[in-house]
């Protein structure tokens, strides 16, 4: 049996091959997945919010773009895998709701995915593939065999890169 | 405003079901009379939750459900989201439309905007009775529908939680057709500090600073 790693809401995961790293209804957040194919080491962190600098709590680094990332790298370190082999596949960031007034908090997938952005540049790890903004929530899948990341919708169907 | 959430006694949150209930007794009897048939409403529950446990009290992260929306301003912000599984929002559509059940197939633009409506009464009746209790204003937004996972949804929800915590003040109920099998979910998620006023307004202390 292939053992499955869930990752919720402002949490973060790493995973040895021959698992699967999943994140389920990722609506303005983010999905970071980064994977290493040589070690055969990936993980997931699925952040609600762009910045720990705005935010009086910053217990928990899983939950903002600039903090996850840092921590899943050292995650995914001390598992085998090498930073500078990391490669990252981003999903998610949609806005799911429209609603005039209140554009600051509906503008926040938006800014998910450039903060998330920075941080990748910041550690020098290239996003080899991304699938952010629209309207609709994914749910994406991490095999760390391979690497491949699949990403599921209702409406738009899924998605193998 | 940290401790918000950690300090609410016991006491604190029956009031707070209390005030709820009698909110969702007034959007009951506004859905009763929309629909033309009885709707019974159960007694709100209020929980502090794990983000990550939030899209369980619907049914999980991945449940495709119809969602609509409204953020609330005034003196104690709120968002308000209410859900229905997708075949109840078609046999809702029905009956507000009053046609037979079973009638509607798709939830084409005019169906949606239907289902807008009916969370802008239920939120209006709701807000409308929290207000008389309380005194306080609130303002809401029109409303937008979404049909995508649950999990998806409830992102913005909970979204300014995140600044304090990993746990959100949530409190929903549900009401129920049993004749026609309707179904549906009512969240009301205050935003941090708005718990304070609330409980404030009505002369309860709860204090703000520790």
């Amino acid at each position: 049996m292939i053992e499955v790693v869930k990752v919720g809401m402002a949490d973060l995961k790493g995973a040895k091959a021959p698992a699967t790293v999943i994140t389920c209804g990722l609506g303005s957040c983010v999905g970071i997945a980064l994977y290493d194919s040589v070690a055969k080491v990936g993980g997931i962190a699925h952040i609600m919010l762009p910045d720990s600098n705005q935010s009086r709590n910053k217990e928990n680094p899983a939950k903002f773009a600039d903090t996850a990332i840092p921590m899943l790298i050292q995650k995914l370190v001390a598992l085998g895998a090498l930073k500078r082999r990391l490669v990252a596949k981003i999903a998610g960031g949609a806005q799911m709701f429209s609603i005039q007034g209140a554009s600051d908090i509906m503008r926040i997938g938006d800014r998910n995915v450039e903060a998330t952005m920075v941080a990748l540049k910041l550690e020098g790890i290239p996003i080899l593939y991304q699938d952010t903004g629209g309207n609709y929530g994914r749910t994406i899948e991490l095999d760390t065999c391979d690497g491949k990341m699949c990403i599921k919708t209702i409406d738009k169907g899924q998605t193998i890169i | 405003m940290e401790g918000e959430l950690h300090n609410l006694t016991n006491a604190q949150k029956d009031i707070l079901k209390e005030i709820c209930n009698i909110g969702a007794g007034s959007s009951a009897t506004a859905l009763a009379h929309l629909l033309n048939r009885k709707i019974s409403m159960n007694v709100p529950s209020v929980r502090i939750l794990p983000f990550q446990q939030v899209p369980e009290v619907v049914g999980g992260a991945e449940r495709q459900l119809v969602g609509v929306f409204l953020h609330v301003d005034g003196e104690a912000p709120c968002n308000i989201l209410f859900f229905l599984s997708v075949t109840s929002a078609k046999k809702f559509v029905d009956l507000v439309l009053n046609r037979a059940l079973g009638t509607t197939h798709e939830l084409d633009k005019l169906n949606r905007s239907a289902l807008e409506e009916i969370g802008n009464i239920i939120s209006g009746s709701f807000l409308t009775a929290l207000s008389k209790v309380t005194g306080l204003n609130f303002v809401p937004s029109v409303p937008s529908l979404s049909i995508d996972m649950a999990g998806a949804l409830l992102n913005i929800a909970v979204l300014a939680f995140g600044h304090f915590g990993d746990e959100a003040l949530v409190i929903d109920t549900n009401f129920i057709d049993h004749e026609r099998r309707l179904e549906g979910y009512y969240f009301l998620v205050p935003e941090p500090g708005s718990l304070t006023k609330i409980l404030n307004s009505l002369g309860v202390t709860h204090d703000r600073s520790s």
